[in-house]
């Protein structure tokens, strides 16, 4: 491919971002994840601008894509992964991130996203969940909570919701990670590790659609609440919350419970280590669906990192293997590779 | 009655010949020996296999019937046949389905020992049909095909089943003999396909050999059939199916343009053998990708394209339809794309196993928006090879999507092609954009051809997508007069292809008193029927529709010069109806929906009919 050089001097936001005027309403949630991708994408290591792509379907946040000074294709509703899981296996040379909403990509794209998992295609898939359809003006989304008043469920949604997390980890995800966009560090850290990651990397930002949506994340987001209502998950730390870190997550049995360190019944050893390298899925189901119980924090940070080859790589190398077994291709032995029988002049 | 010993030596100028039997009899298998055989004779041929969409329907049953149909020559031959002369048929059902298509007194070869009571109920005959006078007329040959395998296969250490299977060898042995074909070609091909199963290859070996023994030995047959090579052009030749012609075509396209292969694609009845074939082909780099469904299959496709390959995306009927919103993405993002489109016997899931022509519409017109492609269509088996280069000649030429028409009866259809030399297909000039000066991502060139930037070039870095464009900045656009102008520029972008493609070509008589005009999968049998009515006398001519969007620059021309035109289509006037409206001209139309081939004979009563003539 022709790329001719890499850019030594380092890149700063701006070469992130196109100079087009942004025109999502004003305090909505997307500016942050805009501004953390710009800040963080400089930072990557051995990164050139000319080999990233921002894939997107349909949505307010699929406008995302025109904003970034790199390549951008704005496709259509939903089939964002499959455009990008094309374009990452014409051209594993790329980095090719994916920007899609819930409706996006839950509803519509639902089938092309449990496929990019399953097949581990090295994509960047990130999530804006507002948990409502913004572009269309405010309809229930697969994310809503039931019971939803949305100008389609006027007496509530009667659908139970789609939980991201334990989907993608349901359709073998290798990097799950979930952060808020009122967390610009935690969603920066977010950013850069699903940068990092070799394979299809998933990570659900919860953000704020103010006009449709207000208030969805508040209990996670308002310094009053946020400390009792998320827990932060880091690989071998005991998952830990609370103001003072004295709340934290017990296993009783298969179910969680939030025990107090200060009750004298409890120690830290009753605590859950977070271990994101665990292959086997069920601590991680576990912790995904902490979000479905009232009663419990919401996780954010990376659910689950596994590392396989994944699906472009492997594709490369078994042209790679062919090619040493049969040779370059021949077309002429290709056209003449069955039984042939002469003609002449008569 | 006196020895017949004596066999005779007949010559003949072509047959059509039919094997029909239960899904399961291998009757497929037979038919592809036989042509593959005959091919390397140097016949003429065409084939026209037909197979039930039930896999294994159970045996004996009328649905799950199976045929395949052959027609050979030592002239030149353009269809699988109207109505064969011999049938093989291995059980009551078959017979019973095909005899309504056989000619009087056509010869009739069956294998008796499955005219047995429970055989004779699933086909539903009152009465054995070999016993009760009704095929009288026919020259029958009834002959214990199970039993004389069995015979052969005494010492084999096969089960019973497995020796059954061997069945349809004898009666491929039986053809072989009657029509003084060589058992060779069919031994090699056991013997590689069977590799590792000595027994099997023994067996189907003995099967064979002993059919073709039967026919030299048994009193009954008198008279052996030669067919001399046809005159076809000097050249080296292959028998070669649509589908594998498609397939071939597209990596033929990729290197003449220095490009790499990308297949997006979800299979489908009788589209999958492309997707098959292409996945066979590694080591030419072609990269195929079965898709979790049609739309990823060509939004896989558009990905794939942006980012510099040659991008193709293959389906059938109800597939196109999957398709249709990011086919309009791609006429937005003006990206080289060719979808192929299988055509099957519609609407919805429709006849899977059938031909038909009934997508041109969908093809021409079925997106949302003013939202123009290129569409071409394949005439014959190996043309498919011609037009899927063609179809990527346009698509890379003009960034744009094309729509390659081909159909279930071209697809699985074979007939020999003259192999040509690589040297003698034209390359496919194409630069990707780097200039960074110059660089719009849509300014155009004198073809109104935008230039082709792709990922991981320096300083080009823009964004595309299905948003109306701002003429040469390409930028997100809502103005009523960009808007406008951007459909004019689209739609004006197809029609100059209208300049890099041949004329309409008359065949025939150029004052003929009517012009048969068709498209697609119809040419062959068109070709016979103007042929013979011009045998009869009556002044005929044949032109070909290969490209229906842009339409060659003298269409207009060529059907206003002559008095009358008939345009036979698998479909209800699909074509006509794009014709008439365009020139304002009288069609006759001649639409007959079947699921099957037009029968030569129908359309040259037809020609005979519009010409006054009577009909014999
Ligand atoms: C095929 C198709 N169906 C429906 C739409 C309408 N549509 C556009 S965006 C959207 C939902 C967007 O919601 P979400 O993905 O959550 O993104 P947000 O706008 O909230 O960021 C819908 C239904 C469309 N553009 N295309
Ligand atoms: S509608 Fe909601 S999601 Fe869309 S831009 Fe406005 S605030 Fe953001």
């Amino acid at each position: 491919m022709s790329s001719t050089e890499i850019k030594t001097e380092k890149y700063t936001s701006k070469d992130f971002s196109s100079g087009q005027d942004v025109r999502w309403c004003p305090g909505c949630g997307d500016y942050s994840i805009l501004a953390q991708v710009q800040r963080t994408l400089p930072n990557i290591e051995n990164i050139v601008k000319e080999k990233v792509v921002w894939v997107s379907g349909i949505g307010c946040s699929s406008r995302f894509p025109y904003y970034m000074g790199t390549y951008g294709f704005h496709g259509i509703h939903g089939r964002a992964p499959a455009i990008a899981t094309g374009l990452k296996i014409a051209r594993p040379d790329l980095t090719v991130w994916v920007a899609t909403g819930d409706g996006d990509l839950l509803s519509i794209g639902g089938n092309h996203f449990i496929h990019a998992c399953r097949k581990n295609i090295d994509l960047k898939i990130i999530l804006f969940n507002n948990r409502i359809y913004g572009l269309t003006k405010g309809q229930y989304s697969p994310t809503s909570e039931k019971g939803k008043v949305t100008k389609t469920s006027p007496y509530g949604s009667v659908d139970y919701p789609f939980n991201a997390i334990s989907l993608a980890l349901g359709s073998n995800a290798t990097f799950v990670a979930r952060s808020l966009d009122r967390e610009p560090k935690h969603l920066a850290e977010m950013i850069d590790r699903a940068a990092a990651h070799k394979g299809l990397a998933f990570v659900e930002v919860y953000q704020n659609c103010n006009i449709f949506n207000d208030g969805a994340f508040e209990l996670l987001t308002e310094k009053e609440t946020k400390d009792d209502h998320v827990v932060i998950l880091e690989h071998g730390k005991p998952m830990l919350f609370g103001k003072n870190k004295d709340k934290g997550i017990k296993l009783d049995g298969f179910t969680p419970v939030v025990v107090d360190l200060n009750d004298g019944r409890h120690t830290i050893n009753d605590i859950i280590v977070h271990d994101e390298k665990d292959h086997g899925m069920v601590r991680a189901f576990i912790l995904s669906h902490l979000t479905d119980d009232p009663n419990l924090p919401t996780p954010i940070g990376v659910f689950r990192q596994v590392f396989k080859p994944t699906y472009d790589e492997a594709m490369v190398e078994q042209i790679e293997q062919v090619k040493k077994k049969k040779g370059k291709g021949d077309l002429e032995k290709l056209l003449f590779a069955t039984n042939t029988w002469e003609v002449s002049e008569n | 009655m006196a020895d017949v010993k004596e066999k005779v030596e007949k010559h003949i100028d072509e047959v059509t010949v039919r094997f029909a039997g239960d899904s399961g009899d291998g009757m497929q298998l037979t038919g592809t020996q036989f042509s593959d055989t005959t091919a390397v004779l140097g016949n003429d041929l065409s084939t026209l296999p037909d197979y039930p969409a039930e896999i294994r329907a159970p045996a004996g049953t009328l649905y799950g019937v199976s045929g395949f149909q052959l027609h050979f020559s030592s002239e030149d031959i353009h269809t699988p046949g109207d109505v064969p002369d011999v049938l093989v048929a291995m059980n009551p059902a078959a017979l019973k389905k095909n005899l309504p298509e056989l000619r009087r007194n056509g010869l009739i070869i069956v294998n008796s020992d499955a005219f047995d009571k429970k055989n004779l109920k699933l086909a539903e005959y009152d009465s054995n049909p070999l016993e009760d006078g009704s095929l009288d007329g026919y020259e029958i040959m009834d002959i214990p095909i199970t039993s004389l395998t069995f015979s052969a296969l005494e010492d084999s250490p096969l089960s019973q089943k497995e020796k059954s299977r061997c069945k349809n060898f004898f009666a491929l042995g039986l053809m072989y003999w009657l029509y003084n074909r060589p058992i060779d070609q069919t031994v090699n091909w056991i013997e590689s396909k069977f590799k590792n199963k000595p027994d099997i290859i023994d067996a189907n070996e003995k099967a064979l050999k002993a059919g073709y023994n039967f026919g030299d030995i048994t009193e009954r047959f008198t008279t052996r059939y030669t067919i001399e090579p046809a005159k076809l052009k000097s050249g080296v030749y292959r028998n070669i199916s649509g589908n594998e012609a498609t397939a071939l075509g597209f990596v033929v396209a990729a290197e003449k343009a220095g490009l790499q292969l990308f297949l997006g694609s979800y299979p489908i009845t009788p589209a999958s053998d492309i997707l098959q074939y292409l996945s066979k082909y590694k080591e030419f780099g072609v990269k195929t990708f079965q898709a979790e469904d049609e739309i990823s299959g060509i939004a896989s496709a558009i990905g794939a394209a942006f980012g510099g390959s040659l991008a193709i995306t293959t389906t059938s009927g109800p597939g196109l339809a999957l398709k249709t919103e990011a086919t309009g993405l791609a006429v937005m993002t003006e990206l080289p794309l060719v979808i192929v489109n299988v055509q099957r016997g519609g609407p919805s899931t429709g006849l899977p196993t059938k031909t038909e022509q009934a997508d041109l519409l969908q093809a021409l017109y079925g997106r949302n928006g003013e939202a123009p492609v290129a569409v071409v269509a394949a005439a014959t088996p190996s043309d498919c090879f011609d037009m899927s280069i063609e179809a990527s000649r346009l698509a890379l030429t003009y960034m744009s999507p094309v729509i390659l028409l081909t159909d279930g009866y071209l697809a699985n259809g074979s007939e020999p092609w003259k192999i040509p030399s690589i040297d003698s297909i034209p390359e496919i000039p194409v630069k990707f954009h780097t200039d960074v000066d110059s660089y719009q991502p849509y300014s155009r060139d004198e073809n109104l051809v935008r230039p082709w930037a792709i990922p991981g070039t320096p300083g080009l870095e823009h964004r595309i997508g299905g948003l109306e464009k701002a003429n040469i900045t390409g930028n997100v656009s809502y103005d009523p007069d960009n808007h406008f102008e951007m459909i004019k520029v689209r739609e004006e972008k197809i029609k100059k292809m209208a300049n890099s493609i041949p004329d309409l070509e008359i065949e025939g008589d150029n004052d003929a008193d009517i012009l048969v005009i068709g498209w697609g999968g119809t040419y062959g049998a068109i070709k016979e029927a103007v042929m013979h009515s011009r045998k009869k006398g009556y002044k005929v001519a044949q032109a070909h529709f290969k490209y229906i969007n842009p339409m060659p620059k003298n269409t207009e021309e060529v059907l206003k010069s002559f008095k009358h035109i008939l345009l036979p289509e698998i479909n209800m006037g699909q074509l006509a109806k794009v014709l008439k409206s365009e020139f304002l001209i009288p069609i006759i139309q001649f639409n007959v929906v079947r699921g099957l081939p037009f029968r030569v004979g129908d359309i040259e009563a037809k020609i005979v009919e519009v010409l006054g003539g009577k009909n014999e």
